[in-house]
């Protein structure tokens, strides 16, 4: 046995524990184990919802009945018992929604501190050194939104931003318009579903010619055992407006699997922007085994609506046990823009199927893809990205680059780029590389005092170097911290 | 002090376990410059590479102290934050790591493992600025990834850099002249020679004369086939720059 691979073994036995792993105990209020219409007028009724919206969730959970489990992706899913799982549980108390942060749980800010996670003003103020302009903080907590912060700047500037549930209630006709416009409920199984029994999400809606005056931030946790996550996140940019928003999320160790089928939609008119930032980090299952882990399987997808609008997502995915994600833009109109930035990275024994998909409709449209995949242990990656270029799609642009990068010899990495082109004017760039994890570098670093797994931190950080820089300010600390954790056990 | 006694290592090749340092011992009192010599393939750049604790090789006898304590049973990470510290022939690049955050690593890295406290942002940034004043770098280097895109002469500059803000105890320079015009060469000499005195002592390695001329050696060894083979003053080395190394290929046969 080499030296090398004394090291990886020595170092596997040690890790695998998962520092977010802790449970709050706080008593839930949940419906009963398993899925039928009965749980669904459940979840509409707890949350007081009006007529058309428990219609267009049983109409959903017709469709799901029918729809077969998709079966395309690399990773392979144990099939789930959708009836031996919770559709809601809220945490108790806070029926009628807390009006200030005095009035939150002090349990639940407690989970949030234990995860370093900044809720209160003068926290985030001081949480991140250089930040200039404060961060709206809508906190979801299981299912139910429990704590909401500058409401009140936002509300100057015109900005709605609350929980899907509150703009079902104060702006039914908003959400009507755009709920399941840029994803349909029957776009996919899990897409369905999550359209059958949403517990909740935020809503954004920014008016036309408005700059939202902070980033939006959301962070998502699961903490009831068996509690499937079902967020619906709708945002809306009107005319000129501008909006970016931040998505964490980060669950406690878990020994069955957990279920995350969110939908996000985006909907950007003419000349809006649209920022999208996520970093994910749900738990990912026993380190030896992938046992226990979140299955995060994710609908995003954002429509450009209008002229010159723009939609970018940037998204760091270290976490669950099996990722199924491909957040989407649709350009449909002329001259619109739509930007994919990711770095995956998985370790132990997890697989992630994660992409993008460019739909090209409108004269003009430009897209680019930077997508840096990081394998190691005895994980599986792929990435799946697809670029279509409809025939009215005149001077269609797009670049597409896909780096892997591999630590250790157990681990795999794939690239499947689709590529289709209806247009002869279309321009398209597909630049592909897979390399290892240089063993010059890491002594290079070693010899810097560096150790190990900080040396690999250093050199995997600088790979995905051109995606990282694309996060928020808030984000991209934690996000590289991130990073080191997440290769924790994995040295080459 | 160094004291490296009866060192053997070996590497793993398809025919089998290779010797190539075949019982080097060397003393280097506190304060002092040596150099090794030597001709292609007589084990220099592998034994830089012991003495730093690279994995590719296996010591298979012999020890290596400093100050008293044993090196060889460290960790790379270990033995630079102990006081060793490696100028690299090649040194290595790392896209996407951009010099002051590579710097800034490293030194906290080392102060950590020492017990020291960790430089504060305004900390490291004075000592960075004063560093790269003293060797002449331009603060723009330090925006650039670590070597990527590097000169031969930056590379090199850079190496002595990261010695200047690491101030080790025992500095190995593997064939640091390669690849160096003579200004690049006067540039690092000159960092080198600034860092020369009580409490630090230098290996210089290296296969020309050339760069001998600007760091003064106290004593010069001849490395051949894996052992040294000859010993003397700064005059050795102008007599091999004269005869060659044919006559020491010879004797360590």
């Amino acid at each position: 046995m080499g030296a090398t691979e004394e090291t990886i073994q020595t170092v596997s036995e040690m890790a695998g524990k998962y520092e977010a792993g802790f449970v709050t105990e706080i008593e839930s209020e949940k419906a009963p184990k398993g899925l039928n219409e009965d749980i669904i007028k459940f979840i509409s009724e707890k949350k007081g919802e009006p007529e058309w919206m428990l219609e267009w969730r049983l109409k959903a959970y017709k469709r799901w009945l029918e729809m077969p489990e998709p079966e395309w992706q690399k990773p392979e899913i144990e099939p789930f018992d959708y009836q031996d799982a919770y559709y809601y549980s809220a945490p108790k108390n806070h029926k009628d929604g807390p009006k200030t942060i005095d009035d939150v749980d002090p349990k639940l800010l407690e989970t949030y501190e234990k995860l370093g996670i900044p809720l209160r003003e003068q926290e985030i103020l001081a949480g991140v050194q250089e930040r200039s302009t404060p961060v709206a903080v809508d906190v979801v907590f299981d299912s139910v939104s429990v704590a909401t912060t500058f409401k009140e700047k936002l509300k100057e500037a015109g900005v709605i931003f609350c929980s899907i549930s509150e703009a079902i209630k104060e702006h039914p006709e908003l959400v009507k318009k755009y709920i399941g416009s840029v994803v349909p409920a029957s776009d996919n199984k899990h897409a369905c579903l999550n359209s059958a029994v949403f517990t909740d999400g935020s809503f954004v809606y920014v008016p036309e010619g408005v700059r939202c005056p902070m980033e939006l931030s959301t962070y998502f946790r699961i903490n009831e055992l068996n509690t499937g996550q079902f967020e619906r996140t709708l945002i809306i940019a009107d005319k000129g407006a501008y909006v970016s928003y931040l998505e964490g999320c980060t669950a406690p160790m878990r020994d069955e699997n957990q279920l995350h089928a969110a939908v996000v939609e985006l909907v950007a008119h003419d000349d809006a922007e649209i920022k999208y930032s996520t970093v994910q980090n749900w738990y990912p299952g026993d380190f030896e085994t992938g046992k226990g882990g979140v299955y995060n399987f994710v609908t995003k997808r954002g429509l450009c609506e209008g002229r010159n609008s723009k939609i970018s997502w940037t998204q760091v995915e270290t976490g669950s046990s099996i990722t199924w994600k491909y957040p989407s833009c649709i350009l449909k109109g002329d001259n619109s823009q739509g930007e994919f930035y990711s770095v995956a990275i998985t370790n132990g024994k997890q697989q992630a199927d994660t992409g993008t998909k460019m739909i090209h409709i409108g004269k003009n449209t430009k897209s680019r893809i930077v997508a840096k995949g990081i394998s190691a242990g005895h994980s599986d990656q792929t990435y799946r990205g697809l670029v279509k270029i409809m025939p009215g799609a005149d001077g269609a642009r797009n670049f597409t680059q896909c780096d892997s990068l591999l630590i250790g010899d157990q681990c795999g990495a794939h690239t499947v780029p689709y590529i289709e082109s209806r247009n002869k004017s279309a321009n398209l760039e597909h630049e592909a590389t897979t390399s290892k994890i240089s063993e010059d570098q890491m002594f290079y670093c070693q010899q810097r005092g560096l150790g190990e797994e900080e040396a690999l931190a250093l050199i995997v950080n600088g790979f995905a170097r051109e995606v990282m820089q694309n996060l928020p300010m808030e984000f991209a600390v934690e996000a590289q911290k991130l990073v080191g954790i997440s290769l924790e056990g994995s040295v080459g | 002090m160094i004291k490296i006694k009866d060192l053997k290592a070996q590497i793993e090749t398809d025919d089998g376990e290779k010797e190539i340092l075949k019982g080097i011992s060397l003393d280097i009192p506190d304060g002092e410059v040596h150099a090794i010599m030597g001709p292609n393939g007589a084990g220099k750049s592998t034994l830089s590479y012991v003495l730093a604790g690279r994995e590719d090789y296996e010591v298979t006898n012999g020890s290596f102290e400093l100050d008293g304590e044993d090196l060889l049973e460290m960790d790379p990470e270990e033995r630079a934050a102990a006081g060793l510290f490696l100028a690299f022939q090649y040194p290595v690049e790392i896209p996407g790591v951009n010099m002051s955050t590579f710097l800034k690593t490293s030194i906290n890295a080392v102060r950590k493992t020492r017990g020291e406290d960790e430089l504060d942002a305004l900390g490291m940034l004075k000592l960075i600025k004063t560093k790269c004043k003293e060797l002449g770098i331009s603060d723009d280097m330090m925006k650039r990834a670590v070597n990527v895109g590097f000169s031969g002469g930056e590379k090199k500059r850079n190496e002595v850099l990261q010695m200047a803000m690491l101030e080790p105890k025992f500095a190995v320079l593997d064939e640091t002249d390669s690849g160096l015009d003579i200004d690049a060469l006067k540039i690092v000499a000159d960092g080198v020679n600034a860092m020369r005195g009580e409490g630090r002592s230098f290996l210089v390695i290296t296969h020309y004369q050339r760069l001998l001329d600007y760091i003064k050696p106290d004593v010069v060894h001849v490395l051949a086939d894996g052992k040294i083979v000859k010993t003397g003053g700064p005059e050795l080395a102008l007599e091999l720059e004269e005869k060659g190394y044919a006559d020491f290929i010879g004797e360590a046969a």
